[in-house]
């Protein structure tokens, strides 16, 4: 209020001095009071030479409405830009809920298409189980139809990120990474890779196709290799909170020592999708590779569990990555506390994690696999995702 | 000083312009906040279940994935125990719309004691029961828990009218007020009786039930409304499953939105003189196709008694009462 005095002296004063706006000055009511404002009065005294004491209202009114203008101007350009932000955080919300279950933000009108009748009576795969108990799908080939799911992920825009990370001597990796990854990875969709490296200059200029782009992301490195697999959880957070919430719908957080060899596409995605390990798809719980020692956060114990899930390959809509990457950093971070390291660091916290919140949708191990240790059985119709042979020795110091 | 002063004015618009951004992005901040969380979290003290077996062998049952990976739900398929772990924290309230217009009227009493028997127990339920005569609703002894709200509705002459009405009523009941007053909503038809339970493995954005009669039977022969001038034509090389339309439901908002399209359809449909071949179920079947459901329900939670039951479904959950249908529509 102290300021609208401020304004009509300003104009006053030029007003008195130049008559620039002649005429009659517009009425105002709304500045009635005295020059007794902290700033007004070291202003009025300094200019009431030749005024009264007590503005006039009549100017006021016209600095209020100059005073209004600019206010609403500002919050305009407040709301224009956070509605910017809305497009992408709407999506959040809703975003959740895409795909078989949870389908977020309103269904699109899918166009018609022609595609054989699925058969009631007739399972897609009788040899494998493709529901869990808590009616998440497990995705195995045969059980999708994806021009179906091309249809709806496409008409929702949906952008997918992928994480990966290349520190020290990862970076080697890279080049076949997102090679593989541009003939397989979400083709016909927006996707952003996220490469998260402390070797920049090293990243490979890979041609990409269109609406897809690479964002290089420096991090620091570890000197110990189980350090920055476990670290990868509170990076990925922290880029999650600042970053990939405003950018993509989802987030895909893979291990970069591997190659894309056959169709990875947006039957994956779902509010939280983990992968079963391809080294236990068949084996009992108390085989699992769980850290058993009950002083770890990662603890589970002999008698329960439903899968066990790899490390390499999970992921989910950005708010739902952000909680679990944001939950096993934190246990991992106890852990630390208490001196105590889980069998497989980010893996065993993953695991535990996942047993809490079940995921909506669990991949196949078709979606990780290693073809060198474990062939290729029947039961795998596609390998889509598999290890890229190394030497641990070499690459880990 | 005249420029020090407007300095001084505009920096305090400044400030405030940036204050009004900053309670904007807190308010958003706290709206955001509240939705449900879409993992499923499952309590730590949890009975404990035998692990699934993932490479077993069995016989040929039923199609447990529909092609857009939504689950079709049947026994044997979930595990009823972790659901209700993984659903009772959440506290929902589920509500079920129900239609006893005229005769029909003679139905509620069967269907709601079997509703507190078989649907949803342990979850909060709010039955709304649209009638044109409140007075013939019988007073069912409810659960702790369980709500019922009587809505008055107008009785048409025709049934077939009465039938495809229920659309926008159910549309107009959910923005008025089941939107306030529920998460998940199903709508059922009255002349039905639970018989086994009936529980959260049913929940999901946009649940549809496959109809009893077609579900062994290629999509020629599902009769959906084939002629062209219709909303609700599908083509012969088009359809997935034909839905049964005693049985629909899911999150209350698209739910919403699925009975609105429908009733926008129907409204076409009624402009040009025409009216389906199966009601509302028509407009059903076509909005499903183009929508697809998230969730699917096998035979087991719409079965009409009168068929033999197949192998292949293990517990009728659902089912009709058998009735004299040309005296109710008379």
């Amino acid at each position: 209020m102290v300021l609208c005095a401020h304004f009509s002296a300003a104009t006053s004063t030029s007003l008195q001095g130049e008559g620039v706006l002649g005429g009659k000055r517009p009425q105002g009511g709304l500045c009635n009071w005295g020059s007794e404002g902290i700033l007004g009065q070291s202003a009025g005294r300094k200019e009431s030479t030749s005024y009264p004491p007590v503005w006039k209202p009549k100017c006021c009114s016209l600095c209020t409405v100059i005073f209004l203008l600019i206010t609403l101007v500002w919050v305009l350009l407040g709301a224009g830009f956070l509605n910017l932000r809305n497009s992408r955080l709407g999506r959040q919300v809703g975003a959740s809920e895409v795909g078989g279950e949870l389908d977020g933000p309103q269904a699109v009108t899918l166009s018609r298409m022609v595609y054989p009748q699925p058969k009631v009576l007739t399972p897609s795969r009788k040899d494998v189980l493709v529901l869990t108990p808590w009616l998440a799908p497990i995705v195995w080939e045969g059980t999708f139809n994806i021009d179906i799911l091309n249809e709806q992920f496409r008409l929702r825009n949906t952008t997918i990120g992928l994480t990966t990370f290349a520190i020290k001597k990862y970076v080697a990796f890279l080049e076949l990474f997102l090679q593989t990854a541009e003939k397989h990875f979400m083709v016909g969709h927006k996707v952003t890779y996220y490469v998260f490296t402390d070797r920049p200059g090293d990243v490979p200029r890979v041609p990409l196709g269109e609406g897809r782009q690479v964002v290089v992301l420096e991090v620091r490195s570890y000197s110990r290799w189980q350090d920055v697999s476990m670290h990868r959880m509170e990076m990925i957070s922290n880029f999650s909170r600042r970053r990939f919430l405003h950018e993509v719908d989802y987030l895909v957080c893979a291990d970069v020592d591997m190659r894309f060899r056959d169709h990875v596409g947006v039957e994956i995605l779902s509010p939280l999708f983990g992968t079963l390990h391809p080294g236990f798809y068949g084996a009992a719980r108390e085989a699992f590779t769980y850290e058993r020692r009950p002083q770890s956060q990662a603890h589970v114990p002999r008698d329960e569990g439903d899968f066990y899930y790899a490390g390499g390959f999970f992921g989910g809509s950005v708010a739902e990555v952000l909680r679990v990457t944001s939950a096993c950093h934190q246990a991992m971070a106890v852990d630390r506390a208490h001196g105590i390291e889980a069998v497989w660091h980010d893996e065993s916290h993953l695991n535990r994690y996942l047993l809490d919140h079940k995921p909506t949708k669990v991949l196949s191990p078709e979606y990780l696999w290693d073809e060198q240790l474990l062939g290729w059985p029947a039961v795998m119709k596609k390998l889509r995702y598999v290890t890229v042979p190394k030497s641990h020795r070499v690459i880990r110091d | 000083m005249r420029g020090h002063r407007l300095a001084l004015g505009l920096g305090f618009c400044l400030l405030l312009g940036t204050a009004l951004c900053s309670l904007w992005m807190y308010f958003e901040n706290w709206l955001r906040v509240s939705y449900v969380p879409y993992y499923l979290p499952c309590p730590e003290i949890l009975s404990l279940y035998p692990q699934p077996k993932l490479l077993e062998q069995r016989p040929a049952e039923l199609l447990t994935l529909t092609p857009w990976l939504a689950p079709i739900v049947s026994e044997g398929t979930f595990n009823p125990e972790l659901l209700q772990h993984i659903y009772q924290p959440l506290n929902l309230t589920i509500g079920l719309t129900v239609f006893a217009v005229g005769k029909y009227t003679r139905f509620v009493q069967h269907f709601l004691e079997s509703a507190e028997q078989f649907f949803m127990q342990g979850h909060r339920v709010h039955y709304y029961v649209f009638t044109n005569d409140p007075a013939a609703i019988p007073r069912v002894p409810l659960g702790p828990g369980r709500l019922l709200s009587i809505v008055l509705i107008q009785r048409h002459s025709r049934w077939e009218e009465i039938s495809t009405r229920r659309m926008e009523t159910i549309s107009r009941h959910i923005a008025e007020r089941a939107h306030r007053e529920v998460d998940y909503i199903f709508c059922l038809d009255v002349d039905m009786v639970f018989r086994n339970p009936w529980g959260p493995e049913t929940l999901g954005d946009l649940v549809a039930a496959i109809h009893p009669g077609y579900y062994a039977v290629p999509r020629q022969q599902f009769p959906y409304e084939r002629r062209h001038a219709s909303t609700a034509f599908v083509a012969d090389d088009e359809g997935d499953f034909y839905y049964g339309g005693a049985v629909f439901g899911g999150r209350v908002a698209r739910v919403y939105e699925f009975t609105r399209g429908c009733h926008m359809a129907i409204l076409a449909d009624k402009a040009n003189g025409i009216m389906a071949a199966w009601q509302e179920e028509s407009h059903l079947n076509r909005r499903f196709i183009s929508y697809k459901p998230s969730r699917v329900l096998s035979p087991e939670y719409l079965w009409d008694d009168r068929k033999p039951q197949p192998p292949s479904l293990k517990l009728i959950r659902f089912s009709t009462l058998d009735k004299d249908s040309s005296w109710l529509r008379s």
